[in-house]
């Protein structure tokens, strides 16, 4: 891998696009660096090709987001980023998906470590049948050895991460179920945060929510691109627009444009996006 | 407006109440033999309750009185072990089932020979345990009882597992193994737990379905007229002592039998509904 300055980006995307996002990031006075650089791509369902020579990458603590109509691969995509697909027999993968300079498709690579350092969190919230505090420490044990009370400390900050601190505190021993929807949502993402893994791959994440616990997590991502590298796949435009710095629109399995959220909703440089966008196609 | 069809509706009713009624016919069918069996039970059986029934061991042919202590605590313990034996062997074989077999030859000839073991007669196990067991060492034992219970128990907790399991959504999985857990850890401590009480209400029915069991322990436990707790020797038990009791001469004898059916079958109601509540409380941690 090079380190390069400059994120590269799908070969159809002009140097203009290019350049002025590598300005954002000089501005914003973080240098630049991929967290995660995907080459060439392809992805299969048995003989069903699911991604077509994919080529992106993903900036270190900033928000990348999919969209693109059902069925594009956008969730394919992030799920070939934790090889979530390796659970499944007669899945597979094609290319390189290079997570700082670590190729992650090369077999032999410990799928387990990979996945506590690309944390992700999924379209229903999936509360493990435990209690709120067991919910969190069940991943922090898996890779430390903490004392209690730095268990209790971790548990702590992974849920003030969240956002949940404040309203679960009084009832840590309480099973994570009865929560509500948005709380155990945010529950997912604080258990997510707890490992403290460098990508967090967010799957649909509010797509179950309401209005209001949708806020919230928009809130949170915006709170944790600080810390984490953050990819997101939405059905929600504007929540694609407000989000993220960065938008890869898909369609069947294609990358078709990608760039800087702000080109790609207010200038995109390809009809398909813009009718996308605009609401006249998906 | 859209045209209804009248005559349809009618029809669709009639078929309706037919349908109705004769399933409250078939339902009644089963109540009234289940309500008779228990109404004779207790009529005939409740005489034989006594603190005797649980404190004396078995009368000798002729004297009177006596209880089932003996049988009861037989029964108790070769049911224990059996369900000590078979909960984790069943629970395990279940988890790789439902979690590692996929579908590969192994898992599939797996699940037929429960599938075969559900169903098969259970003279035919007990005659099995003696074949392997008890000639062998030349007598018989509560241990061989043990044995012939827990082939009966484990097939049902092993399909019982598995089926549990298996209404775990994947997403559970998902998510776990999205924190960079191990593959075994994600079955033990999510997806188990996950499927807690339906495993358990497995288990509890298989104990159910055991602790009636005659035939099997007719070839192996065989029976005892004396209080033994040596899992080495032959050792009293309630389905054995009903059966032996039951054809005698003694009314004595009859009437403990009466007692010990009375007993084996309320334990075996009450185990039901204990499972069956544990299947209800399914959100618990």
């Amino acid at each position: 891998m090079t380190t390069t300055m400059k994120p590269m980006f799908h070969s159809d995307i002009n140097q203009g696009n290019a350049q002025s996002a590598q300005g954002a990031n000089v501005s914003s006075n973080t240098p630049t660096v991929n967290a995660i650089e995907i080459k060439n791509l392809n992805f299969f369902y048995g003989s069903f090709q699911g991604l077509k020579n994919i080529n992106l990458n993903i900036l270190e603590r900033k928000v990348t987001a999919f969209i693109g109509p059902s069925g594009c691969g956008k969730s394919t995509l992030l799920r070939t980023l934790n090889r979530m697909y390796d659970l499944y027999p007669g899945q597979r993968a094609e290319g390189e998906i290079n997570f700082y300079n670590e190729n992650i498709l090369e077999p032999g690579n410990d799928v387990n470590l990979l996945r506590s350092r690309i944390g992700m969190v999924f379209q229903k919230p999936t509360p493990f049948p435990m209690s709120i505090y067991e919910n969190i420490a069940f991943g922090v044990r898996l890779y430390e050895r903490l004392s209690k009370a730095e268990m209790d400390e971790r548990v702590e900050w992974a849920l003030n991460k969240a956002a949940l601190w404040n309203e679960s505190k009084d009832k840590l021993n309480q099973s994570g179920l009865s929560l509500s929807g948005g709380q155990q949502q945010r529950l997912c993402i604080a258990r997510g945060v707890a490992v403290k893994p460098s990508v967090l791959l967010l799957d649909e994440p509010t797509s179950a929510l309401d209005p209001i616990s949708t806020a919230k997590i928009e809130e949170l991502i915006n709170e944790l691109k600080k810390d984490y590298t953050i990819a997101i796949v939405t059905h929600n435009m504007q929540q694609a627009a407000r989000v993220s710095d960065f938008t890869a629109y898909m369609y069947l399995g294609e990358l078709i444009e990608y760039g800087k959220t702000d080109q790609i909703f207010i200038k995109p440089a390809k009809k398909e996006t813009e009718d996308y966008i605009t609401g006249r196609f998906g | 407006m859209i045209s209804r069809d009248p005559t349809l509706f009618a029809k669709r009713k009639r078929a309706n109440a037919f349908g109705l009624t004769f399933s409250l016919v078939a339902m009644s069918i089963g109540m009234i033999f289940l309500l008779w069996i228990l109404a004779i039970l207790l009529f005939k059986g409740f005489s034989a309750i006594s603190p005797a029934l649980f404190l004396e061991i078995s009368p000798a042919p002729g004297t009177p009185g006596g209880g089932l202590a003996n049988a009861i605590v037989g029964s108790l313990l070769m049911v224990f072990f059996c369900a000590f034996f078979s909960t984790p062997i069943g629970i395990l074989a279940g988890i790789y089932l439902s979690e590692y077999g996929d579908n590969n030859k192994f898992s599939q000839v797996t699940r037929f020979v429960t599938d075969i073991m559900l169903s098969a007669p259970s003279i035919v196990i007990g005659l099995f345990v003696y074949a392997i067991i008890v000639y062998q060492v030349k007598h018989f034992s509560g241990w061989a009882g043990t044995v012939a219970l827990s082939l009966i128990a484990i097939p049902v907790v092993v399909r019982t597992t598995e089926n549990m399991l298996k209404l775990v959504p994947s997403t559970l999985r998902e998510a776990a193994f999205a924190l960079g857990a191990p593959k075994w850890k994600v079955s033990l401590t999510v997806v188990l737990r996950a499927a807690k009480s339906g495993v358990i209400t497995g288990v509890l029915l298989a104990i159910a379905r055991v602790s009636g069991e005659t035939a099997p322990l007719l070839f192996t436990a065989l029976n005892n007229q004396f209080f033994s707790t040596n899992m080495n020797a032959p050792m009293a038990n309630l389905p054995v002592m009903i059966f032996q009791f039951a054809m005698s001469p003694y009314d004595n004898w009859v009437n403990l039998a009466w007692g010990g059916a009375l007993l084996i079958t309320f334990a075996v109601l009450g185990i039901n509904i204990i499972a069956r509540v544990a299947l209800r409380e399914k959100v618990s941690v």
